[in-house]
């Protein structure tokens, strides 16, 4: 059995103020994908990026994560193969040290102490910051508390990464970096952002948000090309797609 | 832990005029902040915000007893002031330890050893993440202020009015925040406890800790070290 697989079948999400967030939303994602979300402000992207863990659980549809549906009976399997990577990662990082928070979830998971020491050991080698280890995580800087992050929920060994702004708040070179450690991963990949420059970079698929609905579901270098979608969605062409301004006004 | 709460029960202890037998007890502090290399402005910095308190219990002690208790020389010291001196060096005392303590132990294993002592895991969570988290609300509120000032034609305090609805929206991010938060530490299973990375072990160094320093309070109390040193000066004197 994979638990690489996603897959949403006519999702809907309604907010218990009446708010419909998602309507009809399916698609599929199959093993070792990545995937891009987009959408203007008030899309569903998060509210979409919630159901793939269940801490929001769909009001109708399903999400399968491998062969197993979420819901409130399967949490612990489905969080266990889903990482989530949240927008502020002072929301992910509340333990005294670095360390103690990338061994958060593995000591949750009830693994023998040699186990938790190696996995925490092997998350923070993998996004380089081993040197993190001992710090505290509000001394960190944007960048860094972002590593901390990835690295806390890497320690899970989840099969999906679900990441919801990860570039935010980053400066350019934190951004690049980022990017090149994401693209080494081999976990499937679902990333909501508005930098659809960096969704250019890592996703070959795009799914398109507008008003909760799937406006489009293709090639990234399709949907993020076609300007007319875009506009119409709240977005406009990623920034290396626009004229360059030294350019224009020569 | 257990050794701090001796040395508070030992300090408490004494008869409420009795200072000289209280001098020992000052080696306990002072050797753990040698020890401990806690930086004394620290230990100093806490102990007079809280010393107003203790002043207040015990300003009043002179003013209602006014026997004379010692005289040293032709200067006569009534009960009222030894108490009160005793009051302030029994401050000193106990403060500075439970302070020692939270330095030197910090304040994630001390939330795990009250978590083993005894105290409800929910109140434990709640201490770790208050820890945590403070900095980052108080950030938020400083952050509010500065918007209501730089927006704001009077100079001067923050009405009331403007307070009120500050503290309010602060409340409701504070809980918007837990809120997330929580859904964060749902998503790498938590379920209710927080475990420690390195569980504390016992190791001989801390039994020995523990009975060299209760050796010591007990010895203090009953033998009254600084009188029988006394004795032996004025003995060597003579």
């Amino acid at each position: 059995m994979s638990h690489h697989l996603v897959e949403v079948t006519g999702l809907e999400y309604t907010y218990p103020d009446g708010t419909r967030a998602l309507q009809g939303v399916s698609f599929r994602i199959e093993h070792g994908g990545a995937v891009g979300i987009v959408g203007a402000n008030g899309a569903g992207k998060s509210t979409l990026l919630m159901q793939f863990n269940g801490c929001l659980l769909p009001t109708a549809g399903t999400v399968r994560v491998g062969d197993v549906p979420v819901t409130r009976q399967t949490l612990p399997e489905v969080r266990r193969s889903v990482g989530m990577i949240f927008q502020d990662p002072n929301d992910q990082l509340f333990m005294p040290t670095v360390q103690e928070d990338v061994a958060f979830g593995p000591l949750n998971q009830h693994l023998p102490p040699g186990d938790v020491e190696q996995r925490v050991e092997q998350a923070l080698a993998a996004v380089n910051a081993r040197h993190l280890r001992a710090r505290p995580p509000w001394q960190l800087s944007g960048g860094e508390k972002r590593l901390a992050a990835i690295a806390s929920v890497l320690a899970m060994a989840p099969d999906v990464l679900v990441m919801d702004e990860p570039s935010a708040g980053l400066d350019p070179q934190a951004r690049r970096r980022l990017i090149e450690l994401l693209r080494g991963f081999a976990h499937t990949k679902i990333i909501a952002a508005h930098d659809l420059d960096m969704i250019f970079d890592l996703c070959p698929r795009t799914i398109l948000l507008h008003e909760g609905r799937i406006a489009a579901d293709g090639l990234t270098a399709a949907v993020l090309t076609d300007r007319d979608l875009l506009v119409r969605s709240g977005l406009e062409l990623p920034l290396r797609l626009q004229a360059c301004p030294v350019c224009v006004s020569r | 832990m257990a050794v701090t709460a001796a040395y508070l029960v030992t300090v408490v202890s004494f008869p409420k005029h009795d200072i000289a037998g209280l001098t020992p007890l000052l080696l306990y502090p002072v050797l753990l902040i040698a020890a401990g290399r806690i930086p004394l402005k620290v230990i100093a910095r806490y102990l007079l915000l809280a010393a107003p308190f203790a002043l207040m219990v015990g300003v009043f002690n002179p003013l209602l007893d006014r026997a004379v208790a010692l005289r040293l020389g032709s200067v006569a010291i009534s009960g009222g002031w030894l108490s009160f001196i005793s009051i302030i060096i029994r401050f000193v005392l106990t403060a500075s330890a439970a302070l020692i303590l939270l330095a030197g132990t910090g304040f994630g294993p001390l939330c795990y050893a009250l978590g083993r002592l005894g105290m409800p895991r929910l109140l434990v969570t709640q201490f770790l993440l208050l820890y945590r988290f403070i900095f980052i609300i108080a950030e938020e509120g400083v952050r509010m202020t500065r918007a209501w000032m730089l927006r704001s034609r009077r100079a001067g305090n923050m009405p009331l009015r403007v307070w009120g609805s500050l503290a309010g929206h602060l409340l409701l991010r504070a809980y918007d925040r837990g809120e997330r938060v929580h859904a964060a530490m749902r998503a790498r299973g938590f379920d209710g406890t927080l475990r420690p990375l390195l569980p504390p072990r016992w190791r001989w160094f801390d039994a020995a800790f523990v009975f060299i320093s209760v050796g010591y309070f007990v010895f203090a109390r009953l033998a009254h070290p600084a009188e029988v040193l006394g004795r032996l000066t004025l003995a060597v004197l003579q």
